[in-house]
């Protein structure tokens, strides 16, 4: 197992620091923030994910909480990535992140851009809910407003 | 502590090398490195002796214990309650009626909650634990404060990890009813004052339950020196198989306390008006038990004895002593867990690198060590991190795991270059 595989400097690079850290608030214009807690009760990590849209479209999003590099840098790459994405367009990328952690045949996915980096995760099995967990706490965040995700 | 002559004398006839050609798994390569074991404080590998043991049991004396007037029954009704006798003379206990097997630790500690706590404690009552207990000390706790409305007090520990006795005293009082106290934490080692503690706790009149589980492994337990009126421990973490324990309890307590579990060997007569129930120690036995469990136990003990417990715990702390010089040299390494009386357990943080990939870096390398928050979250609360990496030490362990360990984190600080 290559660490530099895993531990790529596109992941160290969002791990300290990372992007869109912190919280939003639900004053002000364009509505309220949607927000979930996500939890790896076998790691102990924990974070927070906070939406702000614009009808269908993500207009901001932030995260805070505390984890490895994996789940910060994912986080990280993860707010970037949806900033400005339709609903839809969010569920279909979750997809192709979810293949790309988790399928050893997956193809190359020219379109994922930096959150190929996350692709070294799938050969550390143990870590791989390190790098859901953003993802997970996303989609609760989206679906129910408000929940507490657990990767077990 | 002053070195007095025998424990010099222990440490020059330890032959850490010789140790280790008894435990086979310690020749595995992993992830292309020869494995550096230091997770034994979450479980310990098994020597020939004990594999053998229960190998020899498997293949020549199984059959179902106090059930058959055949020669196999008898013959694992013999090994077994053979390997009650060995635990008993193990913890210099009174008699072998004070031997319960269970699961392991947290079944012991479970059983205590429900049987003895449970159906004498009330409103009003407390039960004084200490900051430092691994969840398997506070779960089963707190279930008996919601079944009674009993209350859970909690002594505080100091930035080194010790226990502050006087306000563990303090916290003692006519309402305290037991007190539930780890022998040696988890987490961070320390190692509590444990006889000045059940001494204090009898004085105000309360049942003292220690959780043995990282002390028996490293020290000579005697309970009736210690006092304590249940002790508990699991096979697993001083180099027996997993799913066998013991609960030591005091007699008397132990006569007075209902069954927890119904079932077969836990009787004497069942009919469908009235049951009466086993002698002890069976009355806790609802089941067949862990026959094979009780035989690898006992041939562990056989093993940490013949090694000698206090020369296996000398050449431990001079590991402990060389891992907590060494890892103090490493720039952004903190210790977490200083006290003055320590097991030997390392816990700390490197600065930058989260604890889970610190475990993934060592782990490529072939070192073995637990990350996370060790069962033990209120303690990584008070230290106000989420999780350490975790060193422990056993019998096997050698100065060339302690360099390699330092490899290892010095390799962790490289991938992370910059950022840490």
């Amino acid at each position: 197992m290559d660490l530099k595989e895993l531990y790529r400097d596109v992941i160290l690079d969002h791990n300290r620091p990372p992007r869109n850290f912190g919280r939003l608030e639900s004053a002000g214009a364009g509505g309220d923030v949607l927000h979930a807690d996500g939890h790896n009760p076998l790691c102990g990590d924990r974070l927070s994910v906070y939406v702000r849209m614009n009808g269908e479209r993500v207009e901001d999003i932030r995260f805070e909480g505390s984890g490895c590099a994996i789940s910060t840098a994912s986080a990280s790459l993860m707010t970037e990535a949806v900033k400005g994405k339709e609903r839809a367009a969010v569920a279909r990328l979750f997809d192709r992140v979810h293949t790309l952690l988790t399928r050893h045949d997956a193809p190359a996915d020219a379109t994922l851009g930096k959150l190929a980096a996350l692709g070294g995760v799938r050969e550390f099995p143990a870590r791989v809910k390190c790098a859901t967990l953003s993802w997970h706490t996303l989609n609760a965040a989206l679906e129910r407003g408000a929940a507490t995700v657990s990767t077990e | 502590m002053a070195a007095d002559v025998s424990a010099i004398a222990a440490r020059s006839a330890y032959d850490a090398a010789r140790v280790r050609r008894d435990f086979p798994i310690l020749a595995t390569q992993v992830n292309g490195h020869p494995l550096v074991y230091l997770d034994s404080a979450a479980s310990s590998q098994r020597p020939l002796p004990v594999l053998r043991a229960v190998d020899d049991y498997e293949r020549h004396s199984h059959a179902n214990v106090h059930r058959g007037v055949h020669a196999l029954s008898q013959a694992a009704t013999s090994a077994f309650e053979g390997a009650r006798e060995r635990v008993r003379r193990f913890l210099n206990a009174r008699s072998t009626r004070e031997i319960v097997f269970v699961r392991g630790t947290t079944e012991a500690i479970n059983l205590v909650a429900q049987a003895y706590a449970r159906p004498r404690l009330g409103p009003g009552d407390e039960i004084l634990i200490s900051a430092l207990e691994h969840h398997a000390n506070i779960v089963p706790w707190q279930m008996v404060c919601q079944q009674t409305g009993c209350t859970l007090k909690v002594a505080p520990i100091n930035r080194r990890g010790e226990l502050l006795y006087e306000e563990f005293a303090a916290l003692l009082g006519p309402r305290t009813r037991l007190v539930a106290i780890a022998h040696v934490s988890n987490a961070l080692g320390t190692v509590l004052p444990v006889k000045r503690i059940v001494e204090a706790a009898h004085a105000h009149g309360a049942v003292v339950l220690v959780d043995g589980a990282q002390a028996v492994p490293h020290s000579r337990v005697d309970v009736r020196a210690l006092d304590a009126d249940f002790y508990a421990f699991s096979g697993h973490k001083m180099y027996a198989p997993t799913g066998i324990g013991v609960l030591y309890g005091r007699e008397e307590l132990l006569a007075a306390m209902p069954p927890w579990q119904g079932g077969g060997e836990m009787i004497l007569t069942v009919s469908f008006e009235a049951t009466t129930y086993n002698e002890l120690p069976w009355k806790f036995e609802a089941g067949t038990p862990n026959i094979s469990g009780a035989v690898g136990l006992a041939a562990a003990m056989d093993s940490l004895e013949s090694l000698g417990i206090e020369a296996v715990a000398a050449h431990e702390s001079r590991l402990l002593e060389l891992g907590t010089a060494e890892l103090a040299r490493l720039p952004g390494i903190t210790l977490v867990g200083t006290a003055a009386a320590k097991a030997a357990v390392l816990s700390f943080t490197l600065a930058g690198v989260h604890a889970h990939d610190l475990g993934t870096i060592l782990d490529t390398q072939g070192i073995a060590v637990r990350t996370g928050h060790h069962c033990a979250m209120p303690v990584m609360t008070f230290f106000g991190i989420p999780a350490t990496a975790r060193a422990s030490f056993g019998c096997y362990n050698t100065e060339e795991d302690v360099a390699r360990l330092v490899a290892g984190l010095t390799r962790a600080r490289e991938v992370f270059g910059r950022w840490t």
